[in-house]
């Protein structure tokens, strides 16, 4: 096993040397048609969510503030590909696994709280200001 | 774990002695690991911000008796904060575009007007802020504006970081050109500056337009 881990460890390293001369060439790869749609994009997904917010177009609150939330989704990926340039390649795909293991905690923590949150809220029984001054 | 690490043989070295550590030291070009390390710093930076999230969106209701997002935002302000961003970023894009051509008047004068805009967001910003606290509706109010103040004033900070390192970068373009180093530098600042975007969307869909629908 460790001879293995070695051999991968090696392969790593020489990838890594082999990578770091082209760098500088290889990773700001956008274009100035990628960062003109990845504006346009944008200013659309921006402007979508304000104007909905703004006039109240969709009627129900429950539908607009859904349909914010998803354009802010599809921003952030957009974002992430036109100016952030995330690929499954680049670093040997390490940004991803990176990108994807941050993401994982991010909906574990925000899921979390909320819904624990929110449950402690609800089930709390009502306590009046004189019960509370009896506390231990 | 127990087996001898034989590979590589340690050169010179008497019979066979295990080997704990690569002895060859590799060279590694400067700065090639940095774009990795950059980016996990980022995602670690992400992870502060959702739990800024996290924390807003549990007390984001919790109003004390005080005022409302209702009462407090204005979006047409919140709109134009969100265009300086949006087009910093932008700018922020030509200016990359210009370094790689290895033009360096032109990736000065992008990086000036990304600073502009940065400067410009701030600046909305601080006037918000200044003009909330005015109202009474200061960090101290309820949980609802200690929530809302730490979340935006972080991103804030985080611009203004960025501010900060922008001007440190265009002296040293102007000191020593686009150098290998100072592009390297320039692509983490890029990395920095879109990822803060990114972090606004979140703020301005779920702390104000969000906000303004409770």
């Amino acid at each position: 096993m460790t001879t293995e881990a070695h051999a991968h460890d090696n392969a790593a390293h020489g990838h890594g040397d082999a990578h770091g001369d082209a760098h500088g060439a290889s990773h700001g790869h956008g274009s100035l048609k990628g960062y003109l749609i990845g504006f346009g994009l944008s200013v659309a997904l921006t402007a979508i969510p304000f104007w909905l917010v703004m006039t109240g177009a969709l009627g129900s609150i429950w539908a607009t503030a859904l349909s914010i939330m998803a354009l802010a989704a599809v921003q952030i990926v957009v974002h992430m590909i036109y100016f952030l340039h995330m690929d499954t390649k680049s670093e040997g795909g390490w940004t991803m696994m990176a990108l994807i293991f941050t993401i994982v905690l991010v909906v574990i923590a925000l899921s979390g709280s909320l819904w624990v949150m929110y449950h402690l809220n609800t089930n709390m029984m009502p306590m009046s200001a004189q019960d509370m001054s009896q506390m231990p | 774990m127990a087996s001898t690490i034989t590979l590589p043989p340690a050169t010179g070295a008497a019979p066979r002695a295990p080997v704990f550590h690569l002895v060859d030291e590799h060279d590694h070009a400067e700065g090639g690991s940095t774009m990795l390390g950059f980016w996990i710093y980022l995602m670690s930076d992400c992870l502060i911000f959702a739990v800024l999230f996290a924390c807003y969106g549990v007390l984001g209701g919790s109003y004390a008796g005080g005022p409302s997002p209702r009462d407090l935002f204005e979006l047409p302000l919140v709109a134009v904060n969100t265009a300086m961003l949006l087009l910093s970023s932008i700018t922020y894009g030509f200016a990359m575009l210009a370094m790689e051509k290895g033009r360096v008047r032109p990736t000065q004068l992008w990086l000036a007007v990304t600073g502009l805009f940065g400067l410009a967001f701030i600046g909305i910003e601080l006037h918000e802020f200044a003009g909330m606290i005015a109202e009474g509706a200061t960090p101290q109010r309820s949980a609802f504006l200690s929530a809302f103040f730490t979340l935006v004033g972080t991103h804030g900070l985080h611009v203004t970081m960025g501010l900060i390192w922008l001007v440190t970068l265009m002296a040293q373009v102007g000191r020593h050109g686009l150098i290998r180093a100072n592009r390297r530098r320039l692509m983490c600042l890029s990395m920095f500056w879109h990822f803060l975007d990114v972090v606004w969307i979140g703020v301005f869909t779920f702390v104000y337009l969000l906000g303004m629908l409770r």
